[in-house]
């Protein structure tokens, strides 16, 4: 209870949460009135942002050759980018809801087939311009049409129309969805000017901060735009720099030369818990550490192998050595606690030498070595994983090899190709939309091969039905055909580690992204 | 003709000639990268069709022997084309990159070659000495410690404990040069930790050379102090093998900067050229290629020269 009232108490200082509303929760909870008042009091005193400052981010994934087109973005500095110049119709909140942005509203007809996005007026781009029901329109084509090359492609496949009347953007879909709003998030779908069809790298936006200096793979400023729509973004200039490597952004964050990071490594982060100025801000994510196996490739192709691995892997011992306590254990299925409508009630899969015995003996194999492809760029420490994984599934008399692969090439020669290899996924906002991505039949970047006409056809339901208790039915079934039939294992769930220096106040859990869902240069300022 | 002029003008078509056959190294090089072009650049989702016309539209269809003369000509025009990822200017973007680079390696080499040459002298003076043991001692281990280390070391000493100097090296056009200069303090020292042993020893070992001439004994008759000895009569013998090894530490210093500027964050070539390897952007790859082949036959030819023009025989032909 304690977590939700802080979480109520931020939100109110953040002028998210009215005093009525915030009463009303915090009673909801059990607090008296008399407590509530003062506690919203205290919130909203304590802790009304002071303007001003020129905060600096050290982040990795800056490459020279980074573009500020918003379709391209796929690592972290791009993503940091678009947030500052940027805004989406809708953002998804810390508690999962869909929060307002450039759309002030959104509503469906009630077979989930068509949505309607009452569009904000008055917001201007950073050329001065007024944003238009036809920006959006542009932007949302741009991202769809055929020759498009844009990161959310995979979202805009299923949209069957869209038009604009008035100040409403309507989208009609060939399926229904009832998680379109969480999909219209996505950080690629900036509403640009003319939709960016003139120049899609320009980096003008309506977002908090308008862009001055672009010099990929180095740095990027901003400074805050005059005319923003918003009240958040407190900062005067906001700096990117990009610093690939973990002790250089370490060693900045420490010495004051920058004032928050992303991806601490979890070696380092118990360390620097303990630095004087700092510190260590871990988040439970939807991202996750996986090894995939091609269910449609011998010797994979045997349900019984694929439990025998699966109930071969030491989950808690993965989390212990190679995560440093800094997530959680997977249940060989993509989706944790951190998606909304969980079932938290699947049983855990446990580390059984008897059972992967057991399976292992009906599978049949034939007792050759099993090769496991992996690479440091898999993910962080990814060839640590798959020893503990070859020596535990030694115990249960199962042979892996591991084949180390280099990191250059490993995603477009090794994943998605090899049938067994380390991998990660970053997690969606929502369970159809990681379903959708990586385990339907058709999905391009369904990498475990995975084919089930049953989990098909639920996924499709499940689309469609706007009863929440329903649809948190067809995911936990859905969760369990991956988990028993599927060539996931997932051994662990990532925590986003970031380092903020003492400087800073207002840092709230965000499980959405890391730096709070990209969101730090909104909501944070200099105490 | 001069046979200085004409020595030289050998050196320099030989030079021409060199970074002739570097191209052509070069250009097989990025042929035979694993991978192909068209599908790094559009990803995993790319279609048939796509790939098709990506293709043709960046001449992959045509034979590699006619894409090498075409891309010579280009580069030989001082047209390196533009980058496939973003498509930024090649020219414009590397030409950034590169004055960073040497930059920096200007700075280390003002800091390092003076000291070198100094320490090399001191330490003949005092040969076998306590102070030719230390200086041998010092940058000999400095040396054989790998560069990011010491990088690392001094980021955390310097940087993160005393507040030195920054920790990362990042500079912008914004900054004054007095920023510049402290920005880049930190590997500036590492570099020049790393360059200093080798042309110190060449130093020494070249003057040590030269000490054994008749004539030195005659400068040490005339009752020249041992210093003035050294600095007037065998500085000026030995300057060929001196300037030979300043010129590889200098090469060295512009293309062998990959770790230090990754390690200091640095906006240099290296972190870029390592950026385009990984996404297989081709032309950037042979452009830095080109720069690095070329700034290394130029300074090597430049040793060459120097060497040359030292040596009095050639410059006074009977």
């Amino acid at each position: 209870m304690q977590d939700q009232l802080d979480y109520l108490a931020k939100r109110a200082s953040a002028g998210k949460l009215s005093r009525r509303d915030f009463m009303g929760k915090a009673s909801a909870l059990g607090v008296s009135a008399a407590a509530a008042s003062t506690m919203f009091a205290t919130a909203a005193q304590a802790m009304t942002p002071k303007k001003g400052g020129d905060l600096k981010i050290g982040s990795t994934g800056g490459e020279s050759t980074n573009s500020l087109d918003p379709a391209t973005y796929a690592s972290q500095v791009p993503y940091h980018n678009g947030r500052q110049f940027g805004d989406t119709l809708v953002e998804v909140s810390p508690t999962g809801e869909i929060e307002p942005r450039l759309a002030t509203s959104v509503e469906s007809t009630p077979d989930a087939k068509t949505w309607m996005f009452k569009l904000r007026q008055g917001v201007e781009f950073h050329n001065g311009k007024t944003m238009t029901g036809d920006d959006v329109l542009k932007t949302m084509e741009r991202h769809s049409n055929e020759d498009s090359k844009s990161g959310a492609l995979g979202v805009m496949r299923n949209i069957e129309s869209m038009k604009v009347e008035g100040d409403t953007f309507s989208v009609t879909l060939k399926d229904a969805n009832a998680d379109l709003p969480y999909l219209m998030s996505d950080y690629h779908l900036i509403i640009q000017p003319n939709g960016g069809m003139d120049n899609p790298a320009e980096g003008v936006g309506t977002g908090p901060y308008k862009m001055e200096v672009d010099e990929p793979g180095v740095r990027h400023m901003y400074t805050k735009h005059a005319n923003y729509w918003g009240d958040d973004g407190h900062f005067d200039s906001v700096e990117i720099l990009a610093i690939n490597d973990a002790t250089a952004r370490t060693a900045a964050l420490q010495s004051g030369q920058v004032h928050l990071i992303n991806r601490l490594e979890p070696k380092i982060a118990g360390l620097l818990s303990r630095a004087p100025g700092v510190q260590v801000q871990s988040t439970p994510g939807r991202g996750h550490y996986v090894f995939i196996m091609h269910t449609n490739t011998a010797p994979f192709d045997s349900k019984e192998l694929r439990l025998a691995l699966k109930y071969a892997i030491n989950r808690e011992e993965m989390v212990e050595k190679i995560l440093r306590g800094y997530g959680s254990v997977g249940n060989d299925m993509p989706i944790n606690a951190a998606y909304p409508l969980f079932d938290g009630s699947i049983e855990q899969r446990m580390y059984d030498v008897d059972k992967a015995k057991e399976h292992y003996a009906k599978s049949g194999h034939d007792g050759s070595p099993i090769i496991l492809r992996t690479a440091d760029g898999a993910f962080p420490g990814a060839v640590d994983a798959a020893q503990l994984f070859q020596q535990s599934a030694q115990a249960a008399g199962i042979p892996l090899e591991i084949k180390r692969e280099p990191n250059d090439g490993y995603w477009s020669e090794v994943w998605n190709k090899q049938p067994f290899c380390a991998s990660y996924w970053g997690g969606r906002p929502v369970q159809d939309q990681m379903y959708s991505t990586a385990y339907l039949s058709s999905a391009d970047w369904n990498d475990t091969k995975f084919n089930n006409p049953e989990f098909d056809a639920k996924l499709l339901a499940a689309k469609a039905e706007l009863d929440g208790e329903k649809r948190k039915a067809l995911y936990s079934e859905m969760g369990q055909l991956v988990r028993e039939e599927g060539g996931l294992i997932c051994p662990m769930f990532n925590d986003f580690i970031d380092g903020v220096s003492d400087k800073l106040v207002g840092w709230e859990v965000d499980p959405n992204g890391e730096l709070m869902n990209g969101q730090v240069t909104r909501k944070l300022s200099f105490a | 003709m001069h046979p200085i002029l004409k020595l030289v003008s050998q050196r320099l078509a030989l030079g021409l000639l060199l970074l002739l056959a570097a191209s052509a190294l070069i250009f097989v090089g990025t042929q035979i990268l694993p991978g192909d072009v068209a599908a790094s650049i559009l990803g995993q989702s790319a279609t048939p069709e796509a790939l098709a016309n990506l293709r043709a539209e960046l001449g992959l269809n045509e034979p590699a022997l006619s894409r090498y003369f075409s891309w010579l000509g280009s580069a030989v025009t001082g047209d390196l084309g533009t980058a496939l990822t973003n498509g930024q200017d090649i020219a414009t973007s590397m030409g950034k990159r590169l004055g960073n680079t040497l930059f920096l390696a200007f700075w280390a080499a003002v800091v390092s070659v003076p000291l070198a040459i100094f320490l090399g002298l001191l330490a003949v003076r005092y040969k076998d000495r306590w102070p030719d043991k230390l200086i041998s001692a010092v940058t000999l281990t400095s040396i054989s410690i790998p560069e990011f280390l010491i990088g690392y070391v001094l980021m955390y000493f310097i940087g993160v404990k005393l507040g030195w100097a920054p920790s990362v090296a990042m500079i912008n056009d914004s900054m004054s040069l007095g920023e510049k200069l402290a920005a880049i303090a930190l590997p500036v020292t590492v570099l020049t930790l790393v360059v200093l042993a080798h042309m110190m020893r060449m130093t020494r070992a070249a003057i040590l050379n030269v000490m054994q001439s008749a004539y030195i004994e005659t400068a040490e008759l005339k009752g020249l102090s041992s210093f003035q000895v050294i600095s007037r009569h065998a500085f000026p013998n030995a300057i060929a093998p001196i300037v030979n090894v300043v010129m590889l530490n200098l090469a060295y210093l512009v293309v062998g900067v990959v770790v230090v500027e990754v390690v200091f964050v640095y906006p240099g070539m290296g972190q870029y050229l390592v950026d385009h390897v990984a996404k297989r952007d081709v032309p950037v790859v042979q452009a830095c290629g080109l720069v690095f082949a070329a700034v290394y036959i130029l300074l090597n030819m430049v040793a060459d020269i120097v060497s040359i023009l030292a040596n009095p025989r050639l410059r006074h032909p009977k």
